[in-house]
């Protein structure tokens, strides 16, 4: 019983620089279902996080269709994108983009305060949160006193603490060591496992995208067959 | 809350360059506060200046004199309570940087008309018993340690000679606003030597000092005191002393906006030397301004992260700066420079000045980044990353 929770018909995107016209991806069709785990391959500059980004709705597509769960985000306003954001997609980062200036702990709230819970409610949240990702007992640290690994885990962790729908991971263990990246793959398998999580992974690595249930190989922006 | 503590956060996050950064802030607020203060210190005696007192001058020029019998016709005009005189002396004690001003008077009655001069009975009744007696104020006489007997030596300049005065009497000002660093002596005294020597030369006054009995009809006083020396060999100009004196305060008006523009420069310069730390701030963060959108925070709250952060700054180098103001002030009140001036306090209003720019200041440094970062687009923003 498949649930088709991301569509894609012919999704085009090219950037424009001075007056010509770039074309970054070509006629791309693709459909992810509901609690899949999907991996994105491909040579650099392929286009993989171009895509990624459109459906995460930070970048907007130049043509084609871009359905998520229902919903025609491409005709979203900036503002309301930002809010289908904040409640549908968790972001993780290859140099997991955490302030520096703020704890793990107040790293993971960043995204609750944009929700009207009250504060003991996101501390409950965070604290079950970080719990999940192994970091309980750092929660009050900051970001240059943690591991690459761990500063991913609070990444992790910032993520989900939303409860999204969908999440999007660009080369997470890309800045990784073998043994934090196999733990990182363990998360998000985890994730996708026990709490359905959709995931759509972006990776240079063979081996990490093994981690996934599917994958898809892009080449010079357009989708190649796939392979399983 | 949580957007003050990332604002704070931030703020301490480049500490040197914070510190370097309200430094330079705490600098324009004190210049910009002593400047201000300097301006309204200048015109401080002008606006002490009673309106009861009015002052006739040669109309042609202050360098030019008129003849002392024209205080008796005067008297006889309506209005007129007392009539006294005063000459610009222009003497050198010692140096040339001691600069005071020193007045030869009507000893008999120039004091009653200056109330505002506190002089002890019996000291003003040496004063006026002894020719070569002077009447200084205290700042003056504190500033070189004068005591009543000290006997000063001057050197004249418009009268040549050396000239000695004996100190009888140390006046106080009846509040800050009095100038208490004149010098007076008797005019008959010096009036006697240069007509032994000048004959033509003697029984020349510079201004009448006048006392009216009704402030309000000052105008038409004035004017019938000059109608009454129309055609005469020294025709007069009569003014209130205010007027006189905002007159003096014009010569150097030009002194008084260049003073006015450095100020304003000041300010200025550290506003774009804070724009400047703001965008560097700003630049180096758009990746996690970019995060920040991601996460589904809104263009306008990333503005208003830099926008607070510039303000904190402000706020900071504001607080500090004005509280130093005052010291800085009084301090410079108590140098030998400051104590040319009546009063030097930092008024209100030069507060509220500093308070405004600051605040200008915080905004404007915040508007170009704060545009900025929010416009960014994310995805361009996320390229940052290493
Ligand atoms: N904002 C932009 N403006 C212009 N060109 C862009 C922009 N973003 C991406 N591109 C171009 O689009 C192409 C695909 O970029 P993208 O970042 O999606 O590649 P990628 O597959 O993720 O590569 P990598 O593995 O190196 O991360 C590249 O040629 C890139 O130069
Ligand atoms: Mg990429």
């Amino acid at each position: 019983m498949s649930d088709t929770l991301v569509e894609i018909k012919n999704l085009a995107k090219s950037y424009t620089r001075g007056d010509q016209d770039v074309p970054v991806l070509r006629d791309i069709t693709l459909n992810i279902d509901r609690g899949d785990f999907i991996s994105l391959m491909g040579p650099s500059g392929s286009g993989k996080s171009t895509l990624l980004n459109l459906i995460a709705g930070i970048d907007k597509p130049t043509g084609g269709m871009l359905r998520i769960d229902g919903e025609d985000i491409s005709k979203l306003s900036e503002g309301e994108l930002a809010d289908w954001r904040a409640s549908n997609i968790g972001f993780i980062f290859q140099f997991y983009n955490l302030m520096p200036v703020l704890t793990a702990y107040e790293n993971v709230e960043l995204p609750l305060l944009l929700t009207n819970l009250s504060r003991s409610e996101r501390r409950e949240r965070i604290e079950m949160t970080l719990n999940m990702v192994g970091l309980s007992d750092r929660m009050n640290h900051y970001p240059n006193e943690l591991s690459g690994g761990q500063q991913q885990r609070v990444a992790i962790a910032r993520a989900i603490v939303t409860d999204p729908t969908i999440l999007v991971c660009d080369e997470p263990t890309g800045d990784l060591d073998k043994q934090s990246a196999s733990d990182v793959l363990n998360m998000l398998k985890e994730l996708n496992n026990t709490l359905g999580k959709t995931i759509i992974m972006v990776t240079h690595d063979a081996h990490a995208a093994e981690a996934a249930k599917r994958i898809v190989h892009l080449e010079k922006g357009e989708l190649l067959d796939e392979g399983m | 809350m949580y957007y003050l503590k990332l604002i704070f956060k931030n703020v301490f996050r480049a500490k040197l360059r914070t510190a370097l950064t309200v430094t330079g802030l705490v600098v324009a607020i004190v210049a910009f506060g002593l400047l201000q203060t300097v301006v309204d210190a200048w015109f401080a005696g002008a606006n002490s200046a009673s309106s009861a007192r009015l002052v006739t001058r040669n109309a042609i020029s202050l360098v030019f004199s008129m003849p002392t019998y024209y205080r008796e016709r005067m008297r006889s005009i309506d209005g007129v309570k007392t009539v006294s005189y005063s000459q610009w002396f222009g003497g050198i004690y010692k140096e040339p940087s001691n600069f005071f001003p020193q007045f030869a008077v009507d000893h008999n009655n120039y004091f009653d008309l200056y109330p505002e001069f506190l002089i002890k009975p019996d000291e003003l009744l040496a004063f006026k018993r002894d020719r070569q007696g002077a009447i200084v104020g205290r700042k003056l006489a504190d500033q070189f340690g004068w005591k009543v007997g000290d006997v000063i030596p001057i050197r004249g300049t418009i009268f040549s000679g050396n000239w000695q005065f004996t100190i009888r009497a140390i006046f106080d000002g009846r509040d800050e606003t009095t100038l208490t660093r004149q010098f007076f002596m008797h005019w008959d005294y010096i009036n006697e030597s240069v007509k032994k020597r000048f004959p033509r030369r003697g029984d020349q006054i510079g201004v009448f000092n006048i006392l009216i009995n009704d402030p309000s009809r000052a105008a038409d006083i004035s004017k019938a005191i000059d109608a009454e020396f129309r055609n005469s060999l020294a025709e007069t100009l009569t003014e209130t002393e205010k007027a006189f004196q905002l007159g003096f305060v014009a010569q150097s008006e030009a002194i008084v906006v260049a003073i006015r523009v450095v100020s304003f420069v000041v300010i200025f310069i550290i506003m774009a030397v804070v724009a400047n730390t703001m965008a560097m701030t700003a630049r180096e963060r758009i990746a996690e301004y970019a995060t920040l959108k991601v996460l589904g925070f809104s263009p306008g709250y990333v503005a208003a992260l830099i926008f607070g952060e510039a303000m904190v700054l402000a706020f900071f180098g504001a607080g500090i700066g004005i509280l130093l103001t005052f010291p800085m002030a009084s301090g410079f009140a108590n140098s030998p420079a400051g104590a040319a001036f009546a009063s030097f306090a930092v008024s209100a209003s030069t507060v509220w000045l500093q308070v405004a720019c600051a605040v200008a200041v915080g905004v404007i440094a915040a508007l170009v980044p704060g545009w900025r970062s929010a416009r960014v687009k994310i995805v361009d923003g996320l390229r940052h990353v290493g």
